[in-house]
């Protein structure tokens, strides 16, 4: 820190260095990047400070250019001239567009073809086939250790099962799948969505496996099959005035490790 | 006055005692006895006689608003109704000249780059005018069925065109609030813009020509609230009229010099036109006033021209013949409004006498869209987003026939110049020929490959003219 006017006074007498006011000029440039990198190396409190300080110096900077650039004449905002013109009877209108109109038909369509509806679980985890079932031998020699005779053509299925109430299995020579009673079940645990309360109710039937259309057949119930169930006792009526007794319902749980059926109602 | 001599026999089965009364509900002479058969042929002669007609008129015949086609005596054992009483026939006058309904495409012209928003023959029948979303105003060649002018100057979309009713001036109002005039023999803008409205136009109507000829002012009415008074001639707005609240969406001048403006606020405002005073509000809607029409509308329209296309040299000659046409249209009763609404309904209204609506005329189920008088003020129809078009009586405003037939919301209809036949454009994108005599479809006229926003019937009959989404315009013939 210079005290004193000796500076000055040598500049009285000698004048600038030659390239006093180029360094100057290059020197203030510099200003900017040493801020910068003081701005990011610096640490604690005093890096706070600083950051505050910039913080404020920036937004007032915006705030000037933003005043700047403010023109004093007034143009009208709306100059473009838009696609799609209709007539004066209908500016006023909200009238959904064709194009949104043919979408919504089209993905309709789709849904439908697609069989995807708005379910609880739209997605769930796809089972295997070796999984699903297990092989059982079946013929003469089937405890042998290799035996080539043994038959391998028998299926049982190792998840929980629905079949109605008239169900009669085929002669046991020529059932190819077996579904144990033990894994039978004939009734569900609903939850209505919006009441909150959870009903026994009976299975109907089985509507869909996501799995594939052969478990469907077969009555396999894991999660995400849209089960119909017996809804008579919750007592529903449709605005025309007939007694509903039927309702859909999606499985939630895996019923074949908790020992029941427990789904959401579809409303 | 002539009474016609009949067998006076007592029974029943021969005559009947009749009254022929006008369409206002006057009688014409005294009840005459006239034979059972007795047919509309007869009658028609029957009534030029008593009317003193040099030139025999054609007239149509209603008991109870039903038209008599047949004789009398089988009507009176169809109806089964009481000789005893005297039958009351009214009795109608109908256009000299027939008109052939449209049933070909003559032309699909195309020339327009955006959708065509309106299209609007001239008073004398011999331009076409069109304005488009591509901010052009083009005049096409009825001849050829080509494009003529193309008129270029707006800066937005052109939502209305109207011709002047002495076909000298055609003036455009655009989505950005200018109107410019243009000169129908060039295709030149003449002179500068209107400026003074801040939204989008949504009416022009012309000053009759038998107030002032030629024709030097119009109204135009915009979405910001009021309508202006512009004078050609001295090329501004000479009267701003506000009042009201929300958009003016249509405006139309009267025959006896008023101003009818009709808004989205759901008053119709009835101004006069040296000042520019509020001399009537009409309140009655529930929702937006969609569309005015008037009964002399269609004179008013086409000023002097009528179907004999005699040329006027003179423009006295021209407000002379025009108030001639104007009185015989307008007889002794005031001119009669009617108003269609958002709000499903219609209002007939006589704003000269009385604030109060005549009739209210409900039956559509979607909003009206617009509404038009029949160029002999006989009947009055009405489109409407419920893809109908309905018939009402033009003086009583009673319900007479409803037309289906289309499948999408019908935006605007059309008649032909002797009240037969009735035109409608929808966004089924078919334009559909009504017969007002027998109530059903004439005939169907698809083609278009998009909605129909405009459709217009040549005064002289001869042409239709049509356009829409498609940016094509499609002109019928017979």
């Amino acid at each position: 820190m210079p005290q004193g006017d000796y500076i000055e006074l040598h500049r009285k007498r000698h004048g600038y260095r030659l390239d006093h006011f180029e360094r100057k000029r290059k020197k203030e440039a510099r200003v900017v990047h040493e801020r910068s990198a003081f701005a990011k190396r610096v640490l604690g409190i005093k890096g706070k400070m600083f950051a505050k300080k910039r913080y404020a110096e920036k937004a007032l900077m915006k705030k000037t250019i933003a005043m700047h650039e403010e023109s004093s004449s007034r143009r009208k905002v709306d100059d473009k001239v838009h696609d799609g013109a209709i007539p004066a009877y209908l500016l006023d209108r909200d009238t959904t567009t064709r194009a949104k109109v043919l979408s919504n038909t089209i993905k309709q369509k789709r849904k439908e073809k697609a069989g995807k509806w708005d379910v609880p679980l739209p997605k769930v985890r796809p089972v295997a086939e070796v999984e699903m079932f297990r092989v059982i031998r079946s013929g003469k020699r089937k405890f042998e250790m290799v035996s080539s005779t043994a038959k391998q053509w028998k299926r049982m299925v190792t998840k929980v099962t629905f079949v109605g109430p008239g169900f009669t299995r085929k002669p046991p020579k020529y059932e190819r799948f077996i579904r144990p009673t033990g894994l039978r079940f004939t009734k569900a645990h609903v939850t209505h969505p919006e009441l909150k309360c959870t009903f026994n109710l009976e299975i109907i039937g089985i509507k869909k496996n996501p799995n594939g259309p052969m478990y469907t057949s077969l009555g396999v119930v894991t999660k995400g099959t849209i089960i119909e169930v017996n809804v008579s006792e919750l007592g529903l009526v449709t605005p025309a005035g007939k007694v509903v007794w039927g309702k859909y319902a999606q499985v939630t749980n895996n019923p074949e490790n908790d020992g029941c059926i427990n789904a959401v109602l579809l409303v | 006055m002539e009474v016609m001599d009949v067998e006076r026999e007592v029974s029943n089965n021969n005559s009947v005692m009749c009254l022929l009364t006008d369409p206002e509900g006057e009688p014409l002479g005294a009840p005459l006895y006239l034979p059972q058969n007795v047919g509309p042929p007869q009658l028609q002669e029957i009534v030029n006689k008593l009317l003193n007609n040099v030139e025999k008129m054609p007239y149509a015949f209603y008991i109870s608003d039903q038209e008599l086609v047949v004789q009398l005596s089988s009507y009176l054992q169809k109806n089964k109704v009481s000789v005893e009483k005297v039958l009351r026939i009214v009795y109608q006058p109908q256009a000299l000249f027939r008109i052939r309904p449209v049933n070909r495409c003559s032309a699909t012209i195309a020339g327009h780059t955006e959708a065509v928003l309106s299209v609007s023959f001239s008073p004398d029948g011999l331009h076409l005018a069109s304005g488009s979303g591509d901010t052009t105003v083009r005049l096409w060649d009825l001849g050829t069925q080509t494009p003529m002018f193309t008129c270029s100057g707006h800066k937005n979309w052109v939502l209305c065109i109207s011709w002047s009713p002495d076909g000298q001036h055609l003036v455009s109002g655009s989505k950005a609030g200018e109107i410019l005039s243009w000169d129908p023999q060039t295709g030149k803008q003449s002179g500068s813009p209107f400026l003074g409205h801040k939204k989008w136009i949504t009416g022009i109507s012309w000053e009759p020509v038998h107030l002032q000829a030629p024709c030097r002012r119009f109204v135009s009415s915009s979405k910001d609230g009021d309508a202006r008074v512009w004078d050609i001639s001295l090329r501004k707005c000479v009267i701003c009229l506000s009042g009201h609240t929300l958009a003016v969406t249509c405006v139309k001048w009267g025959g006896d010099g008023m101003i009818y403006t009709g808004s989205q606020d759901c008053t119709i405002k009835v101004w006069e036109t040296t000042q520019g005073k509020l001399i009537r509000e009409l309140k009655g809607h529930g929702h937006w006033v969609n569309s005015l029409a008037l009964s002399t509308e269609y004179v008013l329209r086409t000023g002097a021209f009528d179907h004999t296309r005699k040329a006027y040299s003179s423009p006295a000659e021209m407000k002379e013949a025009a108030l001639a046409r104007y009185n015989k249209m307008k007889g002794n009763a005031s001119e009669r409004l009617v108003s269609g609404s958002d709000d499903f309904t219609m209002f007939l209204w006589e704003p000269a006498s009385s604030k109060h609506p005549k009739a209210r005329l409900t039956g559509h189920q979607q909003l009206v869209n617009h509404v038009y008088f029949s160029p002999d003020g006989q009947w009055l129809a009405s489109a409407s987003f419920d893809k109908s078009v309905k018939l009402w009586n033009g003086i009583t405003g009673k319900f007479i026939a409803s037309f289906r037939g289309h499948v999408g919301p019908v935006y605007q209809i059309s008649w032909s110049a002797d009240s037969r036949l009735l035109l409608s454009g929808s966004k089924d994108s078919t334009l559909k020929v009504w017969d007002i005599r027998t109530h059903k479809l004439k005939q169907d006229l698809p083609g278009h490959a998009d909605e129909v926003f405009s459709v217009d019937w040549s005064p002289d009959g001869e042409k239709v003219a049509s356009g829409g989404k498609d940016r094509m315009l499609k002109l019928w013939m017979n």
